[in-house]
């Protein structure tokens, strides 16, 4: 809920249509592109009146923004593909470069540090959104991580299907995160949060996740 | 599963779980990352300069027949002796061929990943002749008998300790942790097989069509010394090497050395134009060159993965890749280690065989973003991915996915099957880890965190209905 409450204090109105699943990054990652095909048509049609669309992943953002173009190149419904593309954002994204916010009156105490999904970083070159929205935040302490856009190692099916690189990634990642010292490590893409958490919580650390909205619906 | 998969799992599984070798690399790799920072910084614009290396690379590669006609014509012209190689086999034989009607004794060969790719060294060995590597990290390995860790650094993974421990058994020479103790013993070694070899190999870092001359850029003198004493000089070198102009270099040269060693420019940049000229005191009495194809011509092809073409052979992309670092060089069981490996080796090997390369990364696209030729690397992994499942979906996983798009089309079974997730957790909750839980290869090394108790849908409807 907490992007509902960041954008509804800025005052806009925000429609949560009932009817939308999943992006179809699972089956179009596998190689499966028929398949993301015929889920990504049923989101089209979704989303199709909405003026703006905004996502709280990266990766999911990307899949939309990124691969939907490709996966409907040269498809009778390309043009409608590249139309949502052109209209959906994600969440840090859309407030800084979209809507031009950078303070959007949020405090929370706390050190915290940031993670760089990869598809938001690369994909959709979002590294400095979080980072000024998150610099913005009252009390809030901002500290880098080294390597802080070293993947965390989740990367979709690749998490279980190859689970030995996968969770030696997240050690090397969380590592990073133990060396600043943080309470917090706050990312734009809840699948790393879940890989993040799933390799912290074994290890036995305090450090907690959050999402970046998280921490700017507090007040 | 195949048996290049299963060799890549077990194999990644005891690297992954070597807390050492992961130190080890990561320490190795830090200060490159910290002096290729400091070169790239030196460009005055190294975005631009990626720009302009990749449209020249475009440019070779869309136009390949007429540079590499004229690349051979202006060899030709000054009696070099051009040997095309439409593959491994053909190369080799000609090689093999060139040693045997000239009684070669001994060989001595300068570093090459494409002498690697056809196996060139068994080929000569199993022929009856003696094969010296002299680049020092080649030669290492070979002492070793494994092949190169990573394609620019072949003995990365090694330590001091273990490389003076190696050449005093091998060599006999006194244990050192001196880093110029080690290159002496390696060095006198070398100076003897040098004079001695009467064939020498070489790759090519760069084929430049406009003055038909190979281009070889190294830091230790051993190429050098390997094209210019023996009589004959042998180079082995991929037809996508070629570069237009010879200005071209004045960029490529130290884009290579930046993002492949982090130098702003190597020791020794050498041009090889053809055998000794009348008149000229030095040089070898015979020069070749094949030109390999092995399969490149098939990706020349692919129009969506042609760039792929464009690769340098620089490792930038190893260095970067999380994957490499964990599962280090030598799990990969390919020539061409890393990101870059995992793109070309389905199409120089079989897409079937080692499609699992491209299936083993997280697709972080840091290969893309260092890549000085901007080849897109980690959407060609996708590429290689959707390809495979065409020719040859997998049964069971088609299935899965079929069910999954089932499910993403009708919300109310989607919304269900959330539901009964958040419901079937606690039950999870005791089986976790073992082998009943079928999160298992989640929950094995990590913790699965609890669903929310109430689902953003049900909040929302709550909060519309007042």
């Amino acid at each position: 809920m907490s992007i509902v409450h960041v954008l509804e204090r800025l005052g806009h109105t925000v429609d949560y249509p009932e009817a939308q699943t999943c992006c179809g990054q699972p089956p179009f990652n596998a190689g499966y592109w028929n398949e993301a095909r015929v889920v990504a048509e049923r989101q089209m049609a979704v989303f199709r009146d909405a003026e703006t669309v905004v996502i709280a992943s990266g990766s999911c953002a990307t899949m939309i923004g990124v691969f939907y173009p490709e996966l409907f190149h040269q498809h009778p419904r390309e043009a409608e593909a590249r139309a949502l593309a052109a209209k959906t954002f994600e969440f840090s994204d859309f407030l800084v470069n979209k809507l031009g916010v950078l303070d959007v009156g949020a405090r929370f105490p706390g050190r915290v540090t940031f993670h760089d999904g990869c598809h938001g970083l690369r994909e959709l070159g979002s590294k400095k959104a979080p980072r000024q929205l998150l610099q913005h935040v009252k009390e809030l302490e901002l500290v880098e991580m080294p390597e802080a856009e070293t993947c965390c190692g989740f990367g979709g099916t690749f998490a279980v299907k190859f689970p030995m690189i996968s969770t030696a990634m997240g050690e090397v990642k969380c590592a990073s995160i133990a060396g600043t010292g943080a309470d917090y490590v706050v990312s734009n893409d809840s699948s790393c949060l879940m890989q993040i958490r799933g390799v912290l919580d074994r290890q036995g650390k305090s450090t907690k996740t959050l999402h970046l909205a998280e921490v700017l619906a507090q007040t | 599963m195949n048996v290049h998969a299963k060799e890549f799992n077990e194999s990644a599984r005891r690297y992954t779980a070597d807390l050492h070798h992961r130190d080890w690399i990561q320490k190795a790799l830090s200060g490159y990352y910290a002096k290729r920072d400091e070169f790239k910084n030196r460009f005055q614009s190294w975005s631009g300069a990626r720009d302009l290396a990749a449209e020249t690379k475009w440019e070779a590669i869309n136009h390949l027949d007429r540079y590499l006609d004229e690349f051979v014509s202006k060899l030709e012209a000054r009696g070099t002796k051009v040997f095309w190689a439409p593959d491994a086999q053909a190369a080799r034989d000609y090689i093999v061929g060139v040693a045997k009607q000239h009684q070669v004794r001994a060989v001595i060969k300068s570093k090459s990943m494409t002498a690697e790719e056809i196996h060139l060294n068994d080929a000569l060995e199993k022929a009856g002749f003696e094969v010296a590597e002299s680049d020092l990290g080649e030669y290492i390995v070979q002492l070793r008998e494994e092949p190169p860790y990573h394609l620019v650094f072949p003995a990365m993974h090694l330590t001091r300790q273990q490389i003076s421990d190696l050449f005093h058994d091998k060599l006999g020479s006194e244990p050192t942790n001196n880093p110029e103790d080690l290159t002496m013993v390696a060095r006198r070694v070398m100076r003897r097989k040098y004079c001695k070899a009467d064939m020498g190999i070489s790759g090519a870092n760069f084929a430049i069509a406009e003055t038909g001359m190979i281009s070889i850029t190294e830091n230790e003198g051993n190429a050098r010394l390997t094209t210019s004493l023996p009589k004959i000089h042998v180079a082995l070198v991929g037809i996508e090497k070629v570069l237009p102009k010879l200005s071209d270099l004045a960029l490529f040269l130290p884009m290579l050395a930046t993002a492949g060693a982090g130098q702003s420019i190597t020791c020794y940049n050498t041009l090889y134009g053809g055998p000794r000229q009348p008149g000229e005191p030095d040089g070898p009495e015979e020069f070749h060159v094949v030109l390999l194809d092995n399969r490149r011509t098939e990706l020349l092809a692919d129009a969506e993965q042609r760039d792929a073409l464009h690769c340098i052979r620089c490792g930038a992309c190893l260095n970067v890749c999380p994957i490499f670092k964990n599962v280090g060089g030598h799990s990969y069981g390919t020539v061409y280690q890393g990101p870059i490996g995992s793109v070309i080796t389905p199409h120089l090997r079989g897409l079937q065989d080692w499609k699992h390369l491209s299936q083993a990364s997280s697709l972080c696209g840091a290969c893309t973003e260092t890549c000085p030729v901007k080849i897109n690397l980690h959407h060609h992994l996708l590429h290689n991915r959707r390809n495979a499942v065409r020719a040859r979906p997998a049964r069971l996983e088609k299935l899965i996915q079929r069910g999954f798009v089932r499910m993403m089309c009708r919300p109310k079974l989607y919304q269900f099957a959330a539901r009964l997730g958040r419901l079937t957790q606690p039950l999870q909750r005791l089986v976790r880890g073992t082998i009943l839980d079928p999160l298992r290869a989640w929950t094995k090394t990590r913790s699965f965190p609890p669903l929310a108790e109430r689902s953003f849908r049900e909040l929302w409807r709550e909060r519309k209905t007042p």
